[in-house]
């Protein structure tokens, strides 16, 4: 539902980008979305392609890798996804365990053809 | 073709004015709840609820976010404290430059707490910080017990749910234990507390929460 505003601020980030590399142009946003990030990745998409339409943007890809939700056990370090809501640490079985990770919303890199 | 490492949070610009207004609450000594549910959950009852347990000189402001009217507000409003509405015009969440800008030419100095109603929405209002202590996640006894496993964003984020209507469970086949299990799978740190805005059960509970949380 709020993919469009999402949409709007991957825009916005990537174009802070590219105005710092005059000349570039854009063939691909990589993005790193957590599964608790409360972001469809194909409403996203598709937010993308209707913002980009008829602009430099047009055709643009986005790459989207999905991020896991995890966890660090607190006694012995372990980071392991967590599956099925298991939260136990699944090396010594402890309840100490802390998020590290899976609300991610980061645009992590561009691909882009430089002169 | 150059890939060239970015590493930008998407809604960078937003946690940075919510940080900035973190900041602020901060040097003021203002505590901030960010109340989030589905629409109808009992967000601006409790929010009444909380008032009507107020002492005149409590100094609590609002912030009440909807799409259309300014309905809240006006309820709010009837207890003398002070309440500004946020009307997004369609967005389903509220963000952090919305509060910003109507906090504008409030007296800051003269609050000590500040309650924001997000818009009723599970989803969209879980991305956006709007520089609050805390999240509060409320889920009412007429939704399905199921909620935080289908909304794990939001019950991942939250540090309190509170479980409302509870005056309505003898005609609801809604389980709280289910409920409770389901939010704790998803936030194994989240609180827990069970309220009817009705019959006031559980009030005492939330208010005796919320003055230790401001305290900590």
């Amino acid at each position: 539902m709020h993919e469009l505003g999402i949409a709007q601020s991957v825009l916005d980030a990537v174009t802070v980008e590219l105005d710092s590399r005059p000349g570039s142009i854009l063939k691909k946003v990589g993005m790193r979305i957590g599964e608790l990030a409360a972001v469809d990745s194909e409403s996203l998409r598709f937010s993308w392609e209707c913002l980009t339409r008829e602009t430099p943007f047009e055709g643009v890809a986005l790459e989207i890798e999905c991020r896991a939700w995890q966890r660090r056990c607190r006694p012995c370090g372990l980071v392991f996804a967590v599956s099925n809501f298991q939260t136990l640490c699944p090396q010594c079985g402890t309840e100490e365990t802390e998020n590290e990770g899976g609300d991610e919303l980061d645009v992590a890199y561009l691909e882009l053809e430089t002169p | 073709m150059t890939k060239v490492p970015v590493e930008r949070k998407v809604l960078g610009e937003n946690d940075r004015i919510a940080a900035s207004l973190r900041e602020e609450f901060h040097r003021r000594g203002i505590f901030c709840l960010n109340l989030i549910s589905s629409p109808g959950a009992g967000k601006t009852m409790l929010l009444e609820k909380t008032l009507e347990g107020f002492s005149r000189t409590e100094r609590v402001a609002l912030l009440t976010g909807d799409i259309q009217t300014d309905n809240d507000a006006q309820r709010l409003a009837r207890y003398g404290f002070p309440v500004r509405q946020i009307t997004t015009a369609g967005a389903c969440h509220l963000d952090a430059r919305m509060v910003e800008r109507h906090l504008e030419n409030w007296d800051l100095g003269s609050i000590g707490l500040l309650l924001i109603e997000n818009v009723g929405n599970l989803v969209c209002p879980t991305s956006y910080d709007l520089g609050e202590h805390a999240k509060i996640v409320i889920l009412s006894v007429t939704e399905g017990d199921d909620k935080p496993l289908k909304y794990p964003g939001i019950f991942h984020r939250a540090e309190l749910m509170v479980l409302s209507k509870i005056d309505l469970l003898p005609y609801v086949p809604f389980d709280i234990a289910a409920a409770r299990d389901n939010a704790r799978k998803v936030n194994p740190e989240i609180e827990i507390l069970e309220l009817s805005n009705t019959t006031g059960e559980g009030l005492d509970g939330w208010r005796a929460w919320l003055d230790q949380r401001r305290r900590r």
